[in-house]
């Protein structure tokens, strides 16, 4: 491990030290139901935080094949709580069986392979077109083409999306693949952190309620150009300069925040609030990296075109 | 030997099904209890044990079907070396007590576990009609709580004739816990306790 990925983890581990400390000031000071709640749950999120922290720089430490494995076992967190809230019907259960001890495993062995070419048709030439091939093997017709959809959306989402970030561990841009792959993750889960934090303090106009009662306009401002500014000051770990980095991180951020807005839509629909139970105070697996699902396969083409030799 | 087992045939359980238990009508209770199930596949035996808190479960013996779990060396080290599961005959012989193991381990205090359809359920979201044993333990133990429980998407875990299991988290439902009353007739019971297995399937928050 480098000094370089040594600060960053030192960083993350002051940062919640600091909001460790806020946490512990506010629960002092909560007096009324409503704020002693919303205080439980913003420690419940910092105490998930230093487990996650830990568990991530964890692995980026131990070296490519720990982090492959982490995000292999995600996805597949990920991918369970997709369909233990998505309905699915006996004709699926051989797709789904596939798409959780087949395409899933198959996926994550050629990111380990680096294997480039197959490892970006795998799932969305080959998974794609054999799952709803073996689907019609029951001859259940009910809802087919619906059902088709989900088989692939939940890999999409879950699978191909998500193991956009590791997948940086076979690009060659002169720096480190854990530093890029941490300065995604925390961009990204800061932008998350920052929309919180400013739509607490400042949020007044919903964004849209139909969606995500707690995003605020402010929030999304708010967040979007600090998670911006703190993306632009880390230049130092990509093969960005400031300006590049700022572009790249404000691509990060919308992306983002569409990937969260578009996994709540689902959530919307299903009817649920949170994807799991997991993580105390966040929710799911897929709660957690709902923003990342949109942000790393953008974040991954722009430097494989861009910034790799 | 078979402790070195079981704790890690729980853990296997917990990571591939979740076995998540939502305590709805009732907290969970050494004291001796009749659970009830809806029965959605084979794994819902193990399901519903690794969804207990450890000092219950060593106290609950299910009970399964000696016509499949009893045939072979393997499925009786399953069920009853590790599940600590009392294997009874779906058909009876005329004369014979089915129920006689099951009375014995509820004298000696310990909780039972049944599943009252007898057989699984075809279609996708129906309760089979219970059948007479559960009524007829209820009238034997008045004092016992009855607790009802739901198992959701087992079907979808392991659907009858599949052998294959999608890791699907399986959330055990307990209700609150019912008694037969003293001048019901057998169907009314057996429709209220196959009712309240129903609602909490459907949401419901206490079963009732």
């Amino acid at each position: 491990m480098n000094v370089t990925m040594l600060t960053v983890l030192g960083a993350c581990a002051l940062l919640l030290t600091v909001a460790s400390l806020v946490g512990y000031v506010l629960e002092q000071r909560a007096k009324s139901p409503a704020s002693i709640a919303t205080v439980k749950n913003l420690n419940d999120r910092t105490r998930s935080w230093w487990i996650m922290v830990v568990i991530f720089g964890g692995a980026l430490a131990l070296g490519d094949t720990t982090t492959i494995v982490l995000f292999a076992i995600l996805s597949f967190l990920a991918l369970r709580e997709f369909w233990t809230l998505t309905p699915s019907r006996r004709g699926d259960h051989q797709p789904l069986f596939l798409s959780f001890f087949v395409v899933l495993p198959i996926h994550y062995i050629l990111l380990g392979d680096d294997w480039y070419g197959m490892f970006v048709i795998f799932i969305p030439v080959y998974a794609f077109l054999m799952l709803p091939a073996v689907a019609t093997i029951t001859g259940e017709t009910d809802d087919f083409l619906a059902r088709s959809a989900k088989v692939q959306w939940g890999l999409m989402l879950t699978v191909y999306s998500i193991s956009h970030a590791p997948a940086l561990l076979m690009l060659d841009t002169g720096v480190p693949g854990a530093l890029m792959i941490s300065y995604l993750v925390i961009v990204v889960q800061l932008s998350d952190v920052f929309q919180y934090i400013w739509g607490k303090l400042l949020g007044k106009h919903r964004f849209s309620p139909n969606i995500s009662p707690s995003k605020t306009v402010e929030g999304l401002v708010g967040g979007g150009l600090s998670a911006i500014a703190v993306g632009t000051l880390l230049y130092g770990l990509t093969p960005f300069s400031p300006l590049q980095a700022a572009a790249i991180s404000a691509v990060i951020v919308t992306a983002g925040f569409f990937g969260g807005f578009v996994l709540s839509a689902i959530k919307r629909d299903l009817k649920v609030k949170d994807w799991g139970y997991i993580i105390e105070g966040h929710g799911g697996v897929l709660d957690r990296v709902d923003s990342l699902t949109f942000a790393a396969p953008l974040f991954f083409h722009i430097t494989r075109y861009f910034f790799t030799t | 030997m078979s402790a070195l087992i079981r704790r890690p045939l729980i853990v296997l359980v917990r990571l591939l099904v979740g076995a998540r238990s939502e305590w709805r009508g009732c907290e969970p209770d050494t004291a001796r209890r009749i659970y009830f199930a809806n029965h959605g596949s084979h794994f819902d035996t193990v399901a519903v044990m690794a969804a207990l808190p450890w000092p219950v479960r060593r106290l609950t013996h299910p009970v399964a079907a000696r016509d499949y779990w009893g045939i072979s060396k393997f499925r009786r080290f399953i069920a009853e070396t590790l599940l600590r599961a009392v294997l009874i005959d779906r058909k009876p012989k005329p004369g014979s007590e089915p129920l006689a193991p099951l009375e014995r381990l509820l004298e000696d205090g310990r909780s039972i576990l049944i599943f009252p359809e007898g057989t699984r359920a075809e279609g996708d979201d129906e309760i089979a009609p219970f059948r007479s044993g559960i009524f007829r333990l209820a009238q034997k133990f008045p004092d016992v709580e009855l607790v009802p429980v739901y198992l959701d998407n087992l079907r979808r875990i392991l659907p009858k004739g599949s052998m294959l299991v999608v890791p699907i988290t399986c959330t055990a439902r307990f209700g609150t816990p019912l008694q037969v009353q003293p001048d019901e007739a057998k169907a009314a019971f057996l429709e209220r306790a196959r009712t309240a297995v129903k609602v909490l399937g459907s949401g419901g928050a206490t079963g009732e």
